[in-house]
């Protein structure tokens, strides 16, 4: 079994530009916390309205100024509705579901997870910007999927 | 050496399921294009979700499946002859994999399993829908037993001589699938009994992992197919031998090893997995980069070697060289082209946190669309303008339409596909039939893409028109002709046998259960620790 030494010279280029881009990563996780959303948390998706914090969902002002931002998904809507917060906020978003799979989308920013019944799903994102951010469902969940939206205002 | 009239039918019946499946699955898809552009509204008969579900089922699981089936078949039979041919085993396999089809595919029209063919838990099916998908992977199960049994025959008649290598590449592709398929099978013996209600609900966390374990070597399944052709078949168009007997399969071999432990990389939004194992998985993603960079090599190596015989040099003497008159030649050539930013797209979707700006948007779409929907199904369409001819024994019935019809396909393509992308970029998710939210003038912004996404479809769709009226008349009409043959190219005379450790195919079957442990068991331990809370599940549309 013979390799040219131009498929040799080729492929090791390409190792060695997959190997900088996964060592870029694991330092990008190391050195920002730059990591994919990977909260690990289980609550009985038969009894979310009765169990703290997703009982009240909605927003909650923390002691260093940050927010967490409790998010309930349900065929077909998102509860809260709408979430008002002053720009620069840094908000940390708690999402699970009751019944089936959806997907937390913030158009226009990192917020992106998938929303599993049973577990908690967790994003952070600064808002930089004013205006009216659109939070889509973006894993089908049945025939009213594309209705699953809602809104988050930054003043 | 040749396969009978037996075999040539046994063949034929799995492109038939395909070209079928094709044909309904992509007229579904041009639907899909104008509804969401908001151009046509849909009869009820015909829901966006039902109709989405029937595309991706029909498209990437039953056209891709009969195909690389028939494929393998064929490359397995022409290359290991048995005299009289045995066909009782593949025809039983061919027929458990209809019977799953023509189950699954009833109960989507029907409106039981409205569920993508991503079937996410929980939401509930028709059991006879998870039964019918069972039934087709078991029916490829049989082709693998089948085309081993010929790969004994070979080893009996040679002893101690490699595989022929498109055998070897069939099989290689068979093994890989059925270590895939093992996690699709053992989520099915969750889904099943909790679709027909025997069990209260469904630890939704573990059939995603399983079903990811089988999704991703699903899409090297596919492209594997492919492959066969582009190593095995793509040289004879080109009056040159295979590059590299012993590099083809080695690459092939490496698929096999780093196809299985890199399915949580479709799980990086996922709660419940850790950040550390979603990295695990993505070195193991990143070293396919190996085999697919040998490919490339090889691919290129060809066509220069192709052209320095006609006496052709440099960029454009070499492209201006190349067979391009040749429907299969052209083809593939373009379908290579579209798999280049295939792969670049790849390579964001594999990048661990920026997967999270594209994650479950437009760009995924578009990205299974170049790749899937072009190297591997425009391959499959063109192979079919010189595999067909020879299995019926008759001429293809126009050239021209054929050249036409994969211009049309690379076209329509790159314009839907392109559209998808930058849909994608501006946040337009995935899978929904309407893109309005209400009047928001962020989602207002996607509109003129999905026009555009609908403007590749019609193109396409034309592409497929022109595709089946070439099948149907080459079938039907067009001038017998007993010399039609698919030949596949021979091995270059001055290279020595590949060594035998490449041929030790229970070894390597071995190595890469070993490496789906390495990559699983992290993650799965990590999940039988949780306290997890059993889904009841539902119907929701």
């Amino acid at each position: 079994m013979e390799l040219h030494r131009y498929e040799r010279w080729w492929i090791w280029i390409g190792a060695l530009t997959m190997v900088a881009l996964f060592a870029t990563l694991v330092t990008l996780q190391i050195v920002q916390g730059l990591t994919p959303p990977s909260h690990i948390g289980t609550i009985d998706p038969a009894s979310v309205a009765r169990t703290p914090p997703f009982d009240h969902p909605g927003l909650r002002k923390l002691p260093d100024g940050s927010y967490d931002a409790y998010y309930v998904g349900r065929v077909f809507s998102w509860d809260p509705q709408e979430i008002t917060i002053p720009k620069d906020a840094v908000v940390h978003f708690y999402v699970t579901s009751t019944d089936v799979m959806h997907g937390f989308e913030i158009v226009d920013t990192d917020v992106n997870v998938e929303v599993v019944p049973g577990w908690v799903s967790s994003a952070t994102q600064t808002f930089t910007h004013r205006g009216t951010y659109l939070i889509v469902c973006n894993q089908y969940c049945g025939i009213g999927h594309q209705d699953m939206y809602a809104k988050v205002i930054v003043r | 050496m040749t396969v009978t009239s037996q075999e040539r039918r046994l063949v034929l019946a799995h492109l038939y399921v395909a070209f079928a499946a094709l044909a309904v699955g992509t007229t579904f898809g041009l639907l899909q294009t104008f509804f969401r552009a908001g151009a046509v509204s849909l009869p009820p008969v015909l829901d966006y979700y039902k109709i989405l579900t029937a595309h991706g089922v029909l498209l990437a699981l039953v056209f891709t499946t009969f195909f690389i089936t028939g494929l393998g078949t064929f490359a397995t039979y022409e290359t290991i002859p048995e005299h009289p041919p045995k066909t009782a085993v593949a025809w039983l396999a061919w027929w458990i994999m209809l019977a799953g089809t023509v189950m699954a595919a009833y109960q989507i029209l029907a409106g039981g399993a409205t569920v993508l063919y991503t079937f996410y838990a929980p939401l509930k099916a028709s059991p006879w829908f998870y039964i019918g998908a069972t039934l087709l992977i078991v029916g490829t199960w049989v082709v693998l037993f089948d085309l081993l049994r010929r790969a004994s025959i070979w080893k009996r008649v040679h002893p101690g001589e490699a595989l022929p290598l498109p055998a070897f590449m069939a099989i290689v592709t068979f093994i890989m699938w059925f270590l895939a398929t093992l996690g699709v099978a053992a989520e099915m013996l969750l889904l099943i009994p909790w679709a027909f209600g025997w069990t209260n609900g469904i630890d939704v966390m573990l059939t995603r992992i399983l079903f990811w374990y089988f999704g991703h070597p699903l899409v090297y399944f596919w492209i594997l197919g492919a492959y066969i052709i582009w190593y095995a078949a793509l040289p004879k168009l080109l009056n040159v031998p295979v590059f590299s007997d012993s590099l083809t399969r080695l690459a092939f071999i490496l698929f096999l090893l780093l196809s299985l432990p890199v399915g949580v990389h479709h799980e990086f939004s996922d709660p419940g997995i850790s950040a550390r194992w979603k990295l695990l998985q993505t070195f193991f993603t990143l070293l396919v980069v190996v085999p697919s960079l040998m490919t490339a090599f090889a691919m290129f190596a060809m066509f220069e070697e192709s052209a320095a015989r006609a006496g052709k040099r440099g960029f454009f003497g070499i492209v201006g060289a190349l067979p391009w008159n040749d429907p299969m030649f052209a083809g593939i050539a373009l379908s290579m082209i579209l798999f280049i930013f295939g792969g670049f797209g790849g390579i964001v979707n594999a990048s661990y946190s920026m997967n999270r700006v594209v994650h479950n948007t437009m760009w995924v779409v578009g990205h299974f669309h170049i790749t899937v929907g072009a190297p591997v199904a425009l391959t499959f369409l063109a192979t079919t303008y010189r595999l067909l001819p020879a299995l019926v024994r008759r001429r293809l019935w126009s050239e021209g339409l054929a050249l036409a019809q994969v211009w049309l396909w690379f076209i329509g393509m790159s314009t839907m596909s392109f559209a998808m992308h930058v849909q994608g970029l501006l946040g337009a998710p995935r899978r929904t039939s309407d893109l309005t939210y209400g009047g928001s003038s962020i989602a207002a912004a996607w509109h003129p893409l999905a026009l555009l996404t609908a403007a590749g479809g019609v193109i396409l769709i034309l592409s497929v028109a022109a595709f089946l009226w070439n099948v149907l008349a080459t079938i039907t009409v067009a001038p017998r002709n007993e010399d039609e043959r698919f030949v596949f190219a021979s091995i270059r005379a001055s290279e020595r046998p590949a060594p035998a450790w490449l041929g030790r195919l229970g070894w390597w079957t071995a190595a890469a259960v070993v490496l789906v442990v390495v990559a699983y068991v992290g993650p799965i331990a990590e999940h039988v620790r949780q306290h997890v809370y059993i889904v009841p599940g539902m119907r929701t549309w």
